[in-house]
């Protein structure tokens, strides 16, 4: 018996890194994944090689979570995973507190923040219509937790993720939903994501991507980076019905970064 | 018939308080999933009860948490009997309540020497034990909620937990820093319903009426069984949670998510 057997989910930012391992694992487990993404190419050459359903959404959209969730209803009948994965890091000016844009900070905030709650708030409509006992996973970051100047707006958009998880798990556990809600927090994890800010860092510092590695490297006690089967093997646990008793927790998974204090 | 790969499977997983509650129920999640289990605990009854339910290569180990020379003994033995030691959950514990300045020094000392200074010495001799044969394993300290909040009623055994929860984060990082490939973790329980509750049961007119209290405080309305911690402890046990140590894993119900929401009136 597989352990998320049969269970019907939808995994956003699902056409890359954590996203797609996340699907990958669910579908291994049993599951029927709906993965969306806002890249449609990416997203559907994804849905094909896993075999699973490709869904186009931009997460700060609230028609297309209406969509995705009557779609998803009217197709299978139920809901009961989703994982709020989407999400961006970056924008297009600074990242410092002094350097950051006002636009570039909002638009952090609609896709991490707002999409998220627009996840949450319409799952939790979806669960209840169908009286699924559902899981809702949110991934938020180490960033949520420690000072990250070189992500202002990032870091303050996962903390934010980190305190909704805990009033959706509040409100959903004391209406008697049976619904959950958990948020993820990975660390360093070899993602396009991280990629991107090695490469960033290292043009800033005008050094190689290597020596950015050797420096990040460094401050994992565990001494390797994480993979994104890493994370993936985290949020089965909490879609799985092991994880039943647990709701408004947050989860590391970071290869000890945040035991320094 | 085929035997399908559990997920701990091989590894060898010495248990505390392995002959009751919490831990029997984590000796046979981690037996079902292909363990070989070392039941360790104070009590002889109740650990060859475990090892008959559990068969196979299970092996009960009389231990008392307190006593260094035992626990060189057991974990030396239970080598020497599987060839490694990959798992330790140092599941074993008391508990007590009362007023603050009631509490004596007996109990004071009674209640660190085993939620405490049992869990130091664990660790202790599970690290000294992969010096002999070094594995891929994993510490798993059963704390409580009461190690990451205060308790009212409760000081003693929230300093006690308090204590394992930072002493695990330490145990992390000194083994991640020297490469030991050892990596360590709590768990932080709300209420279980084990015979650890038996005294407070005692308190009210019955155990239901206690469970019921107790749920109020749990948002998810239950108390939690043991079988919902044994699947945290299978989590942190197995290769799942390869880049997870010094991390606090909560199997609360929600109770740690925040303060009594109900500000409306219904």
């Amino acid at each position: 018996m597989a352990r998320v057997e049969g269970k019907i989910a939808i995994v956003t930012g699902g056409a890359s890194g954590l996203g797609l391992a996340i699907a990958e694992r669910l579908l291994l487990e049993g599951a029927v994944v709906i993965l969306t993404d806002i890249d449609a190419l990416a997203g559907q050459r994804a849905a094909s090689e896993l075999g699973c359903t490709f869904f186009h959404q931009d997460v700060a959209d609230e028609n297309s979570w209406h969509e995705l969730m009557a779609d998803t209803l009217e197709l299978h009948g139920r809901l009961d995973i989703l994982v709020n994965n989407a999400g961006i890091f970056q924008g297009q000016g600074g990242n410092d507190p002094e350097s950051t844009l006002l636009e570039d900070f909002n638009r952090i905030y609609s896709i991490n923040v707002a999409g998220t709650f627009l996840g949450c708030k319409h799952a939790i409509a979806a669960m209840r219509k169908c009286q699924s006992r559902g899981s809702i996973i949110n991934l938020s970051s180490i960033a949520a937790l420690v000072s990250t100047p070189f992500l202002t707006a990032y870091g303050a958009s996962k903390a934010a993720v980190r305190q909704l998880t805990m009033s959706i798990a509040a409100h959903c556990a004391e209406s008697g939903y049976g619904i959950r809600c958990n948020s993820v927090h990975p660390g360093q994890i070899r993602t396009p994501m991280l990629d991107n800010l090695f490469q960033d860092a290292a043009t800033s510092m005008d050094v190689g991507v290597d020596v950015v590695e050797v420096e990040f490297l460094k401050k994992i006690p565990l001494a390797e980076f994480g993979e994104p089967d890493d994370v993936a093997y985290l949020v089965l646990y909490l879609a799985s019905d092991e994880s039943k008793h647990v709701t408004g927790t947050q989860m590391l998974v970071d290869g000890g970064m945040l035991a320094h204090s | 018939m085929i035997k399908v790969m559990g997920r701990v499977e091989n590894k060898v997983a010495l248990v505390t308080g392995g002959a009751s509650g919490i831990g029997r129920e984590c000796c046979k999640l981690l037996a079902r999933e292909g363990a070989r289990v070392v039941v360790a605990d104070i009590n002889e009854a109740g650990g060859l009860d475990t090892v008959e339910a559990i068969g196979g290569e299970s092996r009960f180990f009389s231990l008392d948490v307190r006593s260094e020379t035992r626990w060189q003994e057991v974990t030396s033995q239970a080598i020497d009997r599987f060839g490694s030691l990959d798992t330790l959950v140092n599941c074993a514990g008391i508990g007590f309540a009362g007023n603050f300045e009631d509490t004596s020094l007996e109990n004071w000392n009674a209640i660190m020497d085993v939620n405490l200074t049992g869990v130091f010495l664990g660790c202790k001799h599970m690290i000294l034990a992969q010096r002999q044969v070094p594995a891929n394993a994993s510490i798993i300290n059963i704390s409580s909620i009461a190690g990451l909040l205060g308790g009212e009623d409760i000081a003693a055994y929230s300093a006690t937990k308090g204590g394992v929860t930072l002493l695990s984060k330490s145990i992390a990082l000194s083994c991640a820093g020297r490469g030991l490939g050892i990596r360590c973790n709590s768990i932080h329980p709300t209420y279980v319903d084990t015979e650890m509750l038996d005294p407070v049961a005692a308190m009210f007119s019955s155990r239901d009426e206690m469970r019921a209290g107790m749920a109020n405080e749990v948002p998810l309305g239950r108390l939690a069984l043991p079988i919902d911690i044994a699947y945290a402890v299978l989590f942190l046990a197995s290769d799942e949670s390869a880049m997870v140590t010094g991390s606090s894993m909560v199997v609360d119900g929600g109770q740690t998510a925040g303060l009594p929401a109900r500000h409306t009136m219904e």
